[in-house]
């Protein structure tokens, strides 16, 4: 579970371990987990990014399977532990460690072969294509063949899709004004489509995007993809929190 | 209203790129082969070099390897005043704006004229180009001719593109055949024949090189291709990626000077191959592959960060990912760093790239180079090592995160959100408070969740 989702959106946990179980998997979640170690690597700390990922490499070496709800934190494992790692003895079980570690939405429709997972959500919801898992893993088509699956969910496409919220981690602080252009204009964006509720694969982009929103006093609220899944007929979302949700490791 | 121009600038430059890149049987394809022949180029830079310097040289013309920008501006500048030079016309060149040479040949009391229609107007502003396309993307037609009233005619009276085009069509001819010299840059310098490949749409690039009686080319060392027939790909996806046009209107090959029987040309043909600092970066082994740049723009124009803050706000020859990245290499990464921050590595750039650069990443290794050379504040750098100390034991970052959003919650419970105690006021400058919850994930697993 990535470490904001853990501290500050344990709602997106909870929606994630709840999909996971329903379509038949076990779900553990080791409590000696703390961060990947991203903040550090993307600020340009990677002394101190190191021994994090080691760290991480060790809590979860012996997983068959590790489920992470966030595309940019398994980026961080399986694009840059490699390069990070180079010259640590973790290096090979990093490595094969990012072999069987997997975006949930990637983990779903790849590796479970499910797109069909019971959900029920009667709403209009838009799609952000967060970053890390559109460029750095290639999901492009994943989250939507979830979402389309979904009984009573209205998707509606929003312009420039594809283009950064503007959060970006410490990018968010170091240059507060150009990120929240940047979130104002995904934000016009999201205004745009009247959907009722706006989703991705990234809850640090929709807990940066909520906040924009909530300033503005935007119809619109985000709500993260397995929070989406896990509703079925008899629950409510509108009663869910306002909505972020970040990523979550379960491991099965 | 700044924003808004360029917000349509860039729009229309999206469809047309589109467009553009349909019309190409297969992009991907494409790409891989513009990557492998600039990887080629640039790993036997030494070997294309000199025989690009061997076949013009034989043909007559000089080549001189500045160093750095001092030599390649002093020798322009000795050349121009030896051969008794009191105007040169300059077609758009970015390396002459990096080498800082038209202020050179200023103050040795030449005239220059910009002669490409976004660089004469920049520089009638008497400001560095906007953007490495298209240079004074962010006037719009009321400005220029706002621009034109006060420095060429103040009887204009219309905003017709095309009116305006006319005053500075016949500025520039006089220009063009008062000119001793004429400066231009070059696309590509093409090692097998000794020519260089020029792209350009408004016909002063042809002026500028064959009117003038010193033709100078000033360009970086990267510049150069293995053969002629590397442009059959090269030209047409510089094309799709800078404007989406299929093929620049004018594409000029140009060798040496006039020859015996020849209508036209310039008698004396000069090449300044400019390195400032880019052996350097060729000896690292992580970025080289950044001087397999193009120039084409494409990673300015998808730049989400570009798109809001504008090329001027920079400060730097190259705007946009390309420069972020570059510029360390070529001006100091203890100056510059900061520009590698400035992104949400969101990777469009690199996307985009038809040299296929893995423009992000080069972003964070900048960043991770600052960081080790010592050029980062800190204060942060202690932050990060308490931030380590914390991740590495699980029972302080659990007792951490509880004190955090406890504490937080008696600032926000005050209504203090967003004041000087508050230490989430940046994040909440333009954001709501992110909702804190009373039990971490960790917290409900236990209680309700483990199914141990």
């Amino acid at each position: 579970m990535p470490c904001f989702v853990d501290q500050l959106l344990p709602e997106v946990a909870v929606d994630t371990v709840k999909v996971l179980r329903r379509v038949g998997y076990a779900v553990e979640f080791p409590e000696d987990q703390t961060c990947c170690g991203q903040p550090a690597l993307n600020t340009g700390y990677w002394d101190e990014a190191r021994p994090c990922a080691e760290h991480f490499v060790r809590v979860f070496k012996n997983a068959d399977l590790v489920v992470c709800p966030s595309g940019s934190c398994v980026s961080v494992i399986r694009v840059f532990y490699p390069e990070l790692l180079a010259h640590s003895p973790l290096r090979e079980d990093a490595i094969s460690l990012a072999s069987r570690t997997f975006e949930f939405s990637e983990f779903l429709v790849k590796v479970a072969g499910v797109t069909q997972v019971g959900a029920t959500f009667r709403h209009s919801v838009t799609y952000h294509a967060s970053c890390h898992g559109l460029r750095e893993l290639k999901l492009r088509e994943e989250p939507l063949q979830l979402l389309r699956q979904v009984d009573g969910l209205k998707l509606v496409e929003m312009v420039r899709f594809e283009e950064c919220c503007g959060f970006g981690g410490t990018f968010a602080a170091k240059f507060a004004d150009i990120s929240g252009a940047m979130g104002n204009s995904k934000a016009d964006s999201v205004d745009a489509t009247g959907a009722e509720f706006v989703t991705a694969i990234d809850p640090s982009c929709l807990m940066h995007l909520q906040g924009i929103l909530g300033k503005r006093r935007a119809a619109a609220r985000t709500i993260y993809l397995a929070s989406v899944l896990a509703s079925q007929a008899s629950s409510n979302p509108t009663n869910q929190a306002p909505a972020n949700q970040g990523p979550a490791q379960g491991k099965s | 209203m700044h924003r808004e121009i360029i917000r349509r600038g860039m729009d229309s430059y999206d469809v047309a790129h589109l467009k553009g890149r349909a019309r190409i049987k297969d992009w991907e394809a494409a790409r891989q082969k513009c990557q492998e022949i600039r990887r080629e180029a640039v790993n036997h830079l030494d070997r294309y070099l000199l025989q690009f310097e061997e076949k013009v040289v034989a043909r007559g013309g000089h080549v001189f390897w500045a160093a750095n920008s001092e030599e390649a501006c002093t020798y322009v500048k000795s050349l121009a005043t030896r051969l008794g030079v009191r105007t040169v016309v300059k077609s758009k060149s970015m390396v002459t704006e990096e080498i800082h040479l038209s202020p050179v040949l200023e103050k040795a009391g030449i005239k220059v004229w910009e002669t490409d229609l976004g660089e004469f107007i920049v520089q009638l502003r008497e400001e560095p180009p906007y953007h490495i396309v298209t240079p004074a993307m962010h006037l719009n037609r009321g400005q220029i001719a706002q621009l034109f009233r006060e420095k060429l005619d103040p009887a204009i009276a219309t905003d017709d593109p095309r009116d305006l085009m006319a005053v500075a069509r016949r500025k520039l001819r006089e220009a063009f055949f008062a000119a001793e010299m004429g400066i231009s840059g070059a696309n590509f310098l093409v090692a097998d024949t000794g020519v260089i490949a020029i792209s350009t749409n408004e016909g002063n690039g042809r002026l500028c090189t064959s009117v003038p009686r010193i033709h100078v080319v000033v360009t970086g060392i990267e510049k150069v291709i293995p053969r002629l027939e590397d442009l059959a790909v090269l030209w047409p996806v510089l094309a799709t990626s800078g404007t989406g046009q299929g093929i620049t209107t004018y594409g000029t090959l140009i060798g040496g000077p006039r020859r015996p029987g020849e209508a036209d040309g310039p008698e004396e043909f000069h090449v300044v191959l400019v390195d400032n600092g880019r052996s350097q970066l060729l000896g690292d082994s992580e970025q080289r592959e950044v001087l397999h740049c193009i120039r084409c723009g494409a990673c300015l124009n998808i730049c989400p960060v570009f798109r809001h803050i504008g090329g001027h706000t920079y400060g730097t020859t190259y705007p946009g990912p390309i420069g972020s990245v570059l510029t360390p290499h070529l001006d100091g990464i203890a100056r510059f760093k900061h520009l590698s921050y400035a992104s949400s590595l969101c990777g469009a750039c690199t996307s985009v790239c038809p040299v296929k650069i893995d423009l992000a990443h080069h972003l964070l290794q900048n960043r991770r180079n600052a960081t080790e050379a010592g050029a980062t504040k800190s204060s942060e750098r202690m932050m990060f090592r308490a931030w380590r100390s914390v991740m590495l034991h699980p029972r302080i970052y659990a007792l951490g995160g509880w004190s955090a959003r406890t504490a937080l919650r008696i600032v926000y419970g005050l209504g203090l959100a967003g004041s000087i105690v508050d230490p989430m006021r940046v994040w909440n400058r333009y954001r709501s408070p992110v909702p804190l919850p009373s039990e971490s994930f960790r917290a409900r697993w236990r209680k309700d969740l483990d199914a141990n």
